[in-house]
C-alpha cells in the first residue's frame, strides 16, 4: 500500500476528533509508553497536553540526551536561485511576486561556497525554487558537483522529483533531501497552491517514497507551520514518518518546523502557532520518536533558539542568507522569508557552547567509492 | 602483571572508551584521562581530515591515547572498505573498529557485510575489531577470516540496558580464540563490572560516560569497576548454588 492509500483511511474529521477530544489521562499515558501509537502522538498534541508541557519538556530533553549526546550540529543554506513556476500564497518566490529573479553561476556559487566555509560551516543545505527548464535536475547536479570538494555533507531542498533524478543526485553527492508536504489538509492545498507543478498534491506527497526507493540516506519532512491546523498537519506527518521508517528502514529521518513568518508582498495566514504551542510540537515528536533529528532555522527569534536548543533540537542553522548569492551581498534579489536571529555563526556557536553543548560542524566522510 | 593483548599490542587498561556525545573537547579529554583508557575511538565522519588542527583530534593526539578510527556511518562493505582505507591514511594506523549498521534507528550491524568487509580488510593488513551482535557463530565466522577481536554488543547501543545479551555473551567468551570486547549498552559501572566477572578481556563505554552528571568522576567510576570486576575473576568466583552450604562441612572430619 502507498502511502497515499493509507493517508485515506484516516479521514480528516476522525483526526480532528482524535486530537481535540484527548483527555488529560491520554496524555499521561501517551508520556508513561514505550513506544508511542498515533494515538499517544494525537494526544501529546492535543490542547488537553498544554498543562503537561513540562513535564513533557523534561522528558524531551532526558531522551535527546540520551541518543544524541551534548552536541547540536550546524548547517547553513545556500540560495542558488529564487526562480520559480510555482504559486504557493505564503512564498517570497511566488512566481506572481515581481521580484528580481537570479540564478547563481559557476563562479558565484563558489564564491558563496568559500564564504560559508570561512564561517567553519561543512554541512551546506542547497535550495532552489522550482523552475524546471532553467533550474532542473542538470543545474543542480552539476552544483552538487562542483560544491563536492568543498563540503563533506550536501543536502538540499528542491523541487519534487523523479526516482531516478535522485539516484542521479546521490551518485553525484547528495546525502539528504528535504520536501516538505507544507499542508495534509487535501481539499485545502490547492488554495495554497493555486498554480504550477506544486499543486499536484499527490506527486508532493509521494515524494519522500520516490527518494526512499533512491537509496538517499536522509529524508527531511515537515509542514509549514501556520498554513492550516498545525496539530493536524502533524498528525499526518508522524502517520507519514511511521509509514517510511518501516518501509525504508535503512534511511534517517529528521524533521523541521518551518512557521510561516512575513515574507515579501505576502499576507499572513490566520492559523499561527504561539511559541507555547511550538515547544509542545517539538517535544511531541521527540517523544514520538526519539532517533529523529530535530531542526530549527534562523526564522525563529533569539531567545526562542537560545531556550529550545536543550529541549530537543539536535541540528541549527545560523547566519542564513535566504537570498541567492546573499553571502557575497547580492541586495536586489529578494529573500525568501525574513531571518529573526541574525546573529554570526560564531556567536551561534559560543551561545550553543554556553549552553553546555558542544557544535558539531562536521558529521559526515562520503565513503561511496562511486564519488 | 595481567595485561590485555590485542594483535600483538599490550594494554594495561581494559576500559576502551567512546569519544562522541561529550558537551566539550576538554572534558572529553580530562574524562579519557581519569578513566585511565589505553585506546579511544573516534568517529571517521566527525574527523575534519583537512584540517590538522581541528579541535578533537588536537585534543585526542596530543593525550598521547591510541586511537581507534571507527566506520560508524557506512551501510555495507563496499563503504566500510573505503572509509577504513581512508582511515588508515589520515590517521597512520592500521587499526579499525568495524561498524556497519544499515539501519540508522537502533544501529544494529549488519552481519552479512560485517563478515564481508572483516574478509577483505584482514588481508590488507588491517587489525579488525568488529561491532557486532552477540552471536557466538558469526565470531567463530569472523575468526576464521582473520578478525584481531570481536565487540559484541551486551544491549542497543546507547541504550544503557546493561547486559541484556548474557547467555550469548557467556557461550562467546567460553569459545573464543580473539578478545572479547562487550560494547554498547554498558550504562552503569556495575555492568561493566559484571561483564569483566563474566570473562570479557575489555568493555567499551561511552553513552554512561559522555552524558552522565559529571562524566569525569563517572570515568574514574568506570576505571575502578572494570579492575575490580577483572581482580575478581582473576581471583576465580565461587560458583552460583541454589541450595546453601555450610562453610564447616559436616563431613570433613572424614578426609
Amino acid at each position: 500500500m502507498s502511502f497515499y492509500d493509507l493517508f485515506h483511511q484516516y479521514p480528516l474529521e476522525k483526526v480532528k476528533k482524535l486530537i481535540y477530544n484527548s483527555t488529560l489521562t491520554q496524555v499521561q499515558e501517551a508520556m508513561a509508553s514505550r513506544e508511542l501509537s498515533m494515538a499517544d502522538f494525537a494526544a501529546l498534541i492535543s490542547p488537553a497536553a498544554s498543562s503537561l508541557l513540562e513535564n513533557m519538556a523534561q522528558k524531551s530533553q532526558q531522551k535527546t540526551l540520551s541518543r544524541f549526546g551534548n552536541t547540536m550540529q550546524m548547517y547553513v543554506p545556500m540560495y542558488l536561485s529564487n526562480e520559480c513556476q510555482n504559486i504557493c500564497t505564503y512564498c517570497g518566490f511566488s512566481y506572481d511576486n515581481k521580484i528580481a529573479r537570479i540564478r547563481l553561476s559557476d563562479a558565484q556559487i563558489l564564491q558563496e561556497a568559500e564564504i560559508i566555509k570561512s564561517y567553519g560551516y561543512d554541512h551546506v543545505l542547497l535550495v532552489t525554487g522550482e523552475a524546471n527548464r532553467t533550474v532542473g535536475i542538470d543545474y543542480i547536479e552539476h552544483a552538487v558537483r562542483i560544491l563536492r570538494p568543498h563540503f563533506s555533507n550536501i543536502s538540499i531542498e528542491v523541487q519534487p522529483m523523479e526516482e531516478e533524478e535522485y539516484v542521479r543526485l546521490h551518485d553525484a553527492g547528495v546525502y539528504a533531501v528535504l520536501v516538505y508536504q507544507e499542508t495534509y489538509t487535501e481539499e485545502k492545498y490547492k488554495l495554497h497552491h493555486p498554480k504550477g507543478k506544486k499543486s499536484n498534491f499527490q506527486y508532493r506527497i509521494e515524494t519522500p517514497e520516490r527518494l526512499g526507493k533512491a537509496g538517499i540516506h536522509k529524508i527531511g519532512l515537515g509542514v509549514l507551520l501556520g498554513l492550516e491546523d498545525w496539530r493536524i498537519d502533524s498528525f499526518y506527518c508522524a502517520l507519514h514518518l511511521s509509514y517510511l521508517r518501516k518501509k525504508y528502514w535503512k534511511t534517517k529521518f529528521s524533521l523541521s518546523f518551518p512557521r510561516l513568518r512575513p515574507a515579501s508582498n505576502v499576507p499572513l495566514h490566520d492559523q499561527l502557532i504561539s511559541d507555547r504551542e511550538l515547544v509542545q510540537l517539538i517535544c511531541a515528536w521527540r517523544l514520538f520518536d526519539e532517533n529523529l533529528e530535530l531542526s530549527i532555522s534562523t526564522r525563529e527569534s533569539d531567545t526562542f533558539r537560545d531556550n529550545i536548543i536543550s529541549l530537543g533540537i539536535t541540528s541549527i542553522s545560523a547566519g542564513s542568507k535566504t537570498n541567492p548569492g546573499g553571502y557575497a551581498a547580492e541586495p536586489e534579489a529578494l529573500e525568501q522569508f525574513e531571518i529573526s536571529d541574525d546573529r554570526s555563526p560564531q556567536e551561534i556557536a559560543e551561545m550553543i557552547r554556553s549552553k553546555g553543548y558542544e557544535p558539531v560542524w562536521k558529521d559526515w566522510e562520503h565513503t561511496s567509492a562511486t564519488i | 602483571m595481567d595485561r590485555l593483548i590485542i594483535a600483538g599490542k599490550e594494554f594495561n587498561s581494559r576500559l576502551f572508551l567512546g569519544t562522541g556525545k561529550f558537551s566539550s573537547n576538554q572534558m572529553m579529554s580530562e574524562a579519557i584521562a581519569t578513566s585511565g583508557s589505553e585506546l579511544v575511538t573516534v568517529a571517521l565522519k566527525r574527523m575534519d581530515f583537512r584540517n590538522p588542527q581541528h579541535l578533537m583530534l588536537r585534543s585526542l593526539i596530543d593525550s598521547g591515547v591510541n586511537l581507534l578510527p571507527n566506520t560508524s556511518g557506512v551501510r555495507n562493505a563496499e563503504e566500510a572498505i573505503f572509509a577504513a582505507r581512508l582511515a588508515r591514511e589520515a590517521l597512520q594506523t592500521n587499526w579499525l573498529k568495524l561498524e556497519i549498521h544499515p539501519d540508522p534507528r537502533y544501529l544494529l550491524p549488519d552481519p552479512i557485510e560485517t563478515l564481508k568487509a572483516t574478509e577483505v580488510l584482514a588481508k590488507e593488513g588491517f587489525i579488525i575489531l568488529p561491532y557486532i551482535n552477540a552471536d557466538p557463530v558469526l565470531c567463530k565466522r569472523l575468526e576464521d577470516v582473520g578478525t584481531s577481536a570481536v565487540m559484541p554488543l551486551a544491549a542497543p547501543i546507547g541504550s544503557n540496558q546493561g547486559l541484556q545479551t548474557r547467555a550469548m555473551l557467556e557461550i562467546i567468551i567460553a569459545e573464543s580464540n580473539v578478545p572479547v570486547i562487550i560494547d554498547a549498552g554498558i550504562g552503569a559501572p556495575s555492568h561493566a563490572a559484571q561483564a569483566m566477572e563474566m570473562g570479557a578481556d575489555a568493555v567499551l563505554v561511552n553513552t554512561a560516560i559522555a552524558i552522565a552528571g559529571d562524566p569525569v568522576r563517572m570515568a574514574e567510576a568506570f576505571r575502578w569497576a572494570v579492575a575490580s570486576g577483572r581482580m575478581a575473576r582473576m581471583a576465580q568466583l565461587p560458583k552460583t548454588m541454589r541450595e546453601a552450604q555450610a562453610s564447616s562441612p559436616l563431613t570433613s572430619f572424614l578426609n
